[in-house]
């Protein structure tokens, strides 16, 4: 959807044999949701998009995981711990984590500028942050782990997306962590709070909330919020993400257990 | 030990249950606290992805992958990485370096002609001698049979596997090196030092593959017999 069309006209996507009628008038006036809570990709308001996950698809590396979230596909690495370079990041009671988020120039229509930005950088503190929560650093003292999450296509929610990666490539690198970390963003279109926005939510919605939990506490690490919300709608937003935190759980232990077997 | 005994607590392959971080394991009460465990409150959970394993009333987690940690003794396949006028930073794949001061290099080292002996990306066999608290090591070539290596072929395997390399008594590595008529000198940082005519090595180095891939399951000691005599 190109942000410079104007006027009014009426486009017909057929999802499973519904149609859902999206009417455009412009940048502020886009339909995404009918009356009957059926979103453009046919969604009900609570549904996420569909999510595969992949363990060890890296195998130099010392764990690895795949994640195709939506039309999403990102690749998480982890290596260590390892020796901390440079010295000066380096802390004398615990390891340092070193989350480095990157997206391919090719993952948007867009091409992105090669190399890191801003927002790189903000993605990878808030990732690093969330991470910490969970991996018991104190055990290595002085070293560094290192976490690589390279985005290749991306459509809406690519940091909650790393995130979710990087767990899961952090068990199968078999660092100690008191809970893995599930990202899930939701947010408000056309006035409905709905979960997992994709593209066209999240350019052309109201408000988006990704946030991080830990599945087995409920306990929130990862908190952002573009928008506006009132504490009604926050709530339910909070809900939808903290709901649909387990079933991405059960996916990622899925993942872990496809690669490694042993069921009961 | 055995993969398919009941010695290490995990059982056969019918009940071997993976758990994953954070997963419950059920109430604390009296149990121990064992490798890969936590509490939380009143709850014992896993802090690692491996698989379950109680022996009396202690609850540990075999995990599917675990970083070297070096304790003394340990004889280990080091890959040099720097040096001073009188230590080398040694590369034995631990969260740090460890040092060789060069008192305990093989033969005489003068002062400031360490790069003399021993170069950057030399591999060499030597035991760690200490440990201090936090992980550091100091790693010695005085002893037998610890030189530097000048030929053969390095290989990896992850450390917590190096029981399954070695196996009961002996007995899979011993098998490995009569079939590849190798020789095989088995690091405890998971690195493996082989030397022998390349059909040998060849044979060898796809049982280590098949070791890190399938060493979890029980089994093993077939499924190696099974691709060394194909």
């Amino acid at each position: 959807m190109h942000r410079a069309l104007r006027g009014e006209f009426r486009v017909f996507l057929t999802v499973e044999n519904t149609e859902c009628v999206m009417k455009m008038g412009g940048y502020g006036d886009v339909q995404m949701i009918d009356e009957d809570g059926k979103r453009v990709d046919g969604r009900g308001p609570g549904d996420l998009r569909p999510i595969e996950i992949e363990v060890g698809v890296v195998p130099v590396a010392d764990g690895s995981a795949s994640i195709r979230w939506g039309a999403n596909y990102a690749i998480a690495t982890v290596y260590g711990p390892m020796e901390a370079h440079p010295r000066k990041i380096s802390r004398q009671e615990r390891a340092v984590l070193d989350v480095r988020y990157n997206m391919a120039p090719f993952s948007t229509t867009d091409r992105m500028r090669p190399g890191f930005n801003r927002r790189s950088r903000e993605i990878s503190k808030v990732t690093s942050d969330a991470l910490e929560s969970v991996v018991q650093l104190e055990l290595y003292p002085r070293s560094k782990i290192r976490v690589e999450i390279e985005v290749l296509c991306a459509e809406a929610g690519t940091r909650c997306v790393g995130l979710t990666a990087a767990s899961v490539a952090l068990a199968d690198a078999g660092i100690p962590m008191t809970d893995m970390v599930v990202s899930v963003a939701s947010g408000k279109i056309n006035g409905v709070v709905v979960c997992d926005l994709n593209k066209e939510e999240d350019n052309y919605g109201e408000a988006d909330l990704p946030m991080g939990v830990l599945p087995n506490t409920g306990d929130l690490v990862f908190l952002q919020m573009d928008g506006d919300l009132s504490p009604e709608e926050f709530q339910q937003a909070w809900d939808y993400n903290v709901n649909a935190a387990q079933a991405v759980h059960e996916i990622m232990v899925a993942a872990l257990a496809d690669r490694y077997g042993g069921g009961e | 030990m055995g993969e398919d005994s009941a010695s290490d607590g995990r059982g056969s392959g019918r009940d071997i249950k993976l758990v994953v971080p954070g997963e419950a394991l059920g109430p604390a009460g009296d149990r121990i606290v064992g490798h890969g465990v936590g509490r939380r409150g009143d709850l014992l959970i896993a802090t690692r992805l491996g698989h379950l394993c109680e022996q009396g009333s202690e609850v540990s987690v075999v995990p599917v992958k675990t970083a070297y940690m070096p304790r003394p003794g340990d004889l280990v396949v080091g890959y040099i990485e720097g040096m001073r006028a009188n230590i080398w930073f040694i590369d034995i794949g631990a969260p740090f370096n460890a040092i060789l001061p060069m008192s305990l290099a093989p033969g005489k080292v003068d002062y400031g002609a360490t790069r003399d002996a021993m170069d950057v990306g030399t591999t060499i066999l030597c035991r760690v001698q200490e440990v201090d608290e936090s992980h550091s090591s100091v790693v010695t070539m005085k002893g037998m049979g610890l030189r530097k290596l000048n030929s053969g072929f390095v290989d990896q395997v992850p450390p917590h596997l190096n029981a399954q390399i070695i196996g009961s008594k002996g007995s899979m590595i011993q098998m490995l090196k009569e079939a590849s008529d190798c020789r095989i000198i088995v690091g405890q940082n998971g690195r493996l030092w082989i030397e022998g005519e390349p059909e040998g090595v060849r044979l060898v180095r796809d049982a280590l593959k098949m070791i890190r891939e399938t060493g979890h399951a029980p089994g093993l000691a077939g499924r190696v017999q099974s691709l060394l005599d194909s």
